[in-house]
């Protein structure tokens, strides 16, 4: 049995010792805003925070994070798409097949909550490592400033 | 487990309950029979695909026989119901259909219901207009009794109707309307295009707020009780078998479930996704590898050389290319190669099925849902009628869910047969990379002549690439006399071509073991790359601009000239640029749309950076602006992936890449900046998904070959140190 703290509320799982934070979320927890994309940290759709940092979930497992470090999915960054970062992608019209976004849009938030008013560069570094195939680039930098701007 | 299906969807689809419940239907158009309350409406079918239904609550629900995967195609189709509808935007909402070829088939798919080739806002322009107006015309005639007016003193405006001083919701009248009889759709006229409110508007996405909390539903995300997940181990080599398997340490892994074997290789079947995982590495397979373990793609590429040689299929042949490059002035004797790719759609494929007695339920992101129907019927023994599809949100298609051998789909309902209980097939993305049904790799020769003036007078080409249509439903309407359009668009349809009188076209398509589907813009994605990048060789040899080339080429072909000019118009194509940067130029049409890039590049260290690119886009009536924007985007950063980085390897019969770490493609700091404008048309709509892709890898070669001089003839373009 696992304690992990998910979206402010501890919740006791029995998962194998093993089993990355993705799988627990996804499939144990059934918090599907997470993705599954690669499995091996080079694509970023399975972000989430852990203490407020980005970090790649399925590569985490989940014992490393049940220490009662506070871990908030895309489901508990807002439940009505109130959050900064989500107003600016509603905005720009950012999404396209959306399969990315909720790891687009956790790491934005993460790189927000760390630098207020980020330059391309910040952009660029922190979400390089998330991965969009319908190229949804071009607007998620001009979002990345938009929520900004709303703060 | 907790069942965190949307209940309230299945629900609404499933009809009674919810209905029952009092979210009721009043009337139905077009086909949707099974939904309609009244009898009254049983048989008013007057087109085979659209749904439209209104509520008591003013709701305005479509029910859209076409797969969202990322293209819009939710908001587009919508759009053109709510132009004729007259309906109020704020209470639209949409959902797939369920899959049924009955209603929501295609007269130009030979009756299917398909979502691809960039088809679905042209195909489908009049009858989602006629679906709308209809239901309006029928809202006006409950109006018109009600109130004891003519029809004509009726007008409709943002979901209400009003009659003088009277008016009435639409909500209000639904029950009224879903008793009068459907009108015929010969009867209809559609609004002038001067009178549009909705098509032309720039509008935003009608599925943004699901898909920014993590609501939205992919088919990875289908969960219910007792939904067991797979993982198939298949074989490692293209055309190997299953010798025999040991599925002991497997099945020792907690939380598997069962072992079973499928035509596809061996399935383990467990509570999740991991455990599935580690059963699958568990697993020990004795594997036939069968007749492909030489394959390599570097020799492949040797044999289409020698193939080249050889003569091939005639796929377009005007007047006698051989005599006339004999008069030539200057020859230009060229090849030029791209490799395989894959689609890589960050949704790893997946499907979900459950087999009773009499339906075989699937839930996937599929775009071929007619298909998937046939050939999971066959697999179950059932009807194709009997297989119900929930399609679901798609994390990305670019064609790989869209496969005339429904191959995941069938694999899925192979395993649940298999293992008599409901199952999700999830694949990984190294089972993605591997997995076969790759754009083909393709070799082009050219053997163009000019004359005194620098102008082509004779051009031989030779085209060497697996088939994608032969053996297929699709080969009787795409192959003709041997050759594919889908391997030749491009260039037997080019406008060059065209107006040249010698010219001679050959096709080789030989069969190499490796299966190839269409990736995004299909046959352009390698033909506009050799036939744009081989019209700047031309205008080099011959001394000009390349855009003033182009314009004397192309100066009967008015809708390229547009997107040509109006391109370089907004690049500033003749202006001074930043040091060490340079611009290069693409035109190309597919799909129905016209689409020229200019392409700004520098070079650091051999690599090649793209800065910006200017698009110009001709799609004739450009139904939703904010779409094309994002779609040429989005085709942007795609051709760009395959431009600079994308490359599959075959050797021993294995691909030799797995990830996105070894199969790379655009990340967003190499993004460039991208302009869209558009060509104000009154022309028929073409398509939006694929058009952007064809001439982006062409206009930064073309850049790349300006900035350096090296002309890059192999893709993924890579810079030479000398």
């Amino acid at each position: 049995m696992l304690t992990l703290n998910i979206n402010g509320k501890d919740q006791e799982l029995d998962v194998p010792a093993d089993m990355p934070l993705l799988w627990v979320l996804r499939d144990v927890a059934h918090l599907t805003g997470t993705k599954f994309g690669c499995g091996m940290a080079q694509c970023g759709a399975c972000t989430v925070h852990v203490d407020g940092a980005p970090l790649r979930a399925c590569i985490t497992p989940a014992t490393a994070v049940a220490n009662g470090q506070k871990i908030l999915t895309i489901e508990g960054l807002s439940t009505d798409g109130s959050h900064p970062v989500q107003q600016a992608w509603a905005e720009l019209d950012v999404v396209q097949c959306g399969y990315c976004q909720s790891g687009q849009i956790m790491s934005a938030a993460a790189l927000l909550a760390k630098i207020p008013k980020p330059t391309d560069s910040d952009i660029d570094q922190a979400l390089s490592g998330n991965i969009c195939r319908c190229g949804t680039y071009p607007r998620i930098r001009e979002a990345v400033k938009r929520a900004a701007e709303i703060g | 487990m907790n069942s965190i299906l949307d209940v309230s969807r299945r629900g609404f689809l499933k009809g009674s309950a919810v209905l029952g419940a009092g979210l009721v239907v009043a009337f139905v158009i077009p086909g949707a029979h099974r939904f309609a309350v009244g009898a009254e409406n049983e048989g008013n079918i007057f087109a085979p695909n659209a749904f439209l239904r209104i509520g008591n609550d003013n709701s305005v629900t479509v029910l859209l026989g076409h797969s969202e995967m990322g293209q819009g195609i939710w908001t587009g189709l919508t759009m053109l119901i709510a132009e004729e509808l007259d309906a109020d935007w704020s209470t639209i909402r949409v959902e797939h259909s369920p899959a049924s070829a009955a209603e929501y088939g295609l007269p130009g798919f030979g009756g299917m219901q398909i979502t691809g080739g960039s088809t679905s806002t042209w195909m489908e322009f009049d009858r989602y207009r006629q679906a709308g107006a209809a239901a309006r015309l029928m809202l006006i005639d409950a109006a018109a009794k009600r109130f004891d007016v003519a029809p004509s003193q009726i007008r409709t405006e943002s979901g209400v109707v009003i009659a003088g001083d009277k008016r009435a919701t639409y909500g209000e009248l639904a029950d009224d309307a879903g008793k009068l009889p459907v009108p015929d759709p010969a009867s209809i006229k559609f609004k002038e295009a001067k009178d549009w409110k909705v098509i032309g508007k720039p509008t935003k996405r009608l599925d943004t707020p699901e898909k920014i909390t993590g609501r939205a539903k992919f088919g990875m995300d289908v969960q219910f009780d007792g939904l067991m997940t797979a993982m198939v181990a298949r074989p490692p080599v293209f055309g190997g078998s299953v010798k025999s398997f040991e599925g002991a340490e497997a099945l020792a892994v907690p939380g598997v479930h069962k072992v079973v074997q499928v035509p596809t290789g061996v399935a383990v079947i467990a509570d999740h996704y991991w455990a599935a995982k580690l059963g699958r590495d568990a697993l020990k397979v004795d594997w036939d590898l069968g007749p492909n373990t030489g394959l390599d793609s570097h020799k492949l590429l040797e044999s289409f050389r020698k193939l080249a040689a050889t003569p091939g299929i005639s796929a377009s042949k005007a007047g006698d290319a051989t005599v006339a490059l004999g008069k030539a002035t200057k020859k230009i004797d060229v090849e030029y190669s791209v490799p395989y790719l894959a689609h890589a759609p960050m949704e790893p494929l997946n499907c979900t099925v459950k087999i009773s007695k009499d339906t075989c339920e699937i839930w996937t992101g599929t775009q071929f849902q007619t298909l998937d129907q046939m050939i999971a019927g066959k697999i179950t023994g059932l009807k194709p009628e009997q297989v119900e599809i929930h399609t679901e949100f798609l994390g990305g298609g670019f064609g790989r869910r869209a496969n005339p051998t429904s191959d995941f789909v069938a694999e899925a309902v192979q395993v649940a047969k298999a293992a008599g209980a409901p199952v999700k097939t999830v694949w990984s993305r190294e089972d993605d990379i591997r997995g076969g049904y790759y754009r083909s790799m393709f070799l082009h020769q050219a053997n163009i002549g000019l004359d005194a003036g620098g102008m082509p007078i004779a051009w031989k080409h030779v085209m060497v690439g697996q088939s994608i249509m032969d053996g297929t439903a699709f080969a009787a309407m795409m192959v003709k006399d041997g050759v594919d359009k889908t391997s030749v668009e491009g260039v037997v349809d080019s406008p060059y071509l065209e107006d040249l009188a010698d010219h001679q076209v050959e096709l080789h398509s030989p069969k190499t073991g490796i299966s190839v589907l269409w990736l995004r813009s299909v046959g352009h994605s390698h033909t506009a790359f050799v036939m744009e990048s081989l019209i700047d060789e031309l205008a080099e040899a011959a001394g000009k601009d390349p855009v003033e080339y182009r314009r004397a080429l192309l100066k009967n072909h008015p809708r390229h000239l547009g997107v040509l000019n109006l391109a370089v118009e907004k690049a500033n194509w003749t202006a001074p640029l930043p040091d060490g940067h340079a611009l290069g130029v693409a035109v190309h049409e597919s799909f129905g749309s016209y689409v020229a890039h200019v392409a700004e590049v520098s070079q650091d260290n051999l690599k090649i950076r793209v800065h910006r690119v200017v698009c110009a886009v001709d799609c004739g009536i450009a139904v939703n602006p904010m779409s094309i924007a994002a779609q040429m985007e989005s085709c942007i950063t795609f051709g760009l992936g395959f431009a600079l980085h994308s490359k599959l390897t075959v050797k021993d019969g294995q691909v030799m890449q797995s990830n996105f770490h070894d199969y790379q493609v655009l990340r967003l700091n190499e993004m460039p900046v991208v302009e869209v404008h558009i060509v104000p048309s009154t022309e028929r709509s073409g398509g939006i998904g694929e058009a952007g892709v064809p001439p982006t890898a062409p206009a930064v070669a073309n850049a790349v070959f300006a900035l350096t001089g090296q002309r890059l003839r192999e893709l993924p373009l890579q810079l030479s140190g000398v």
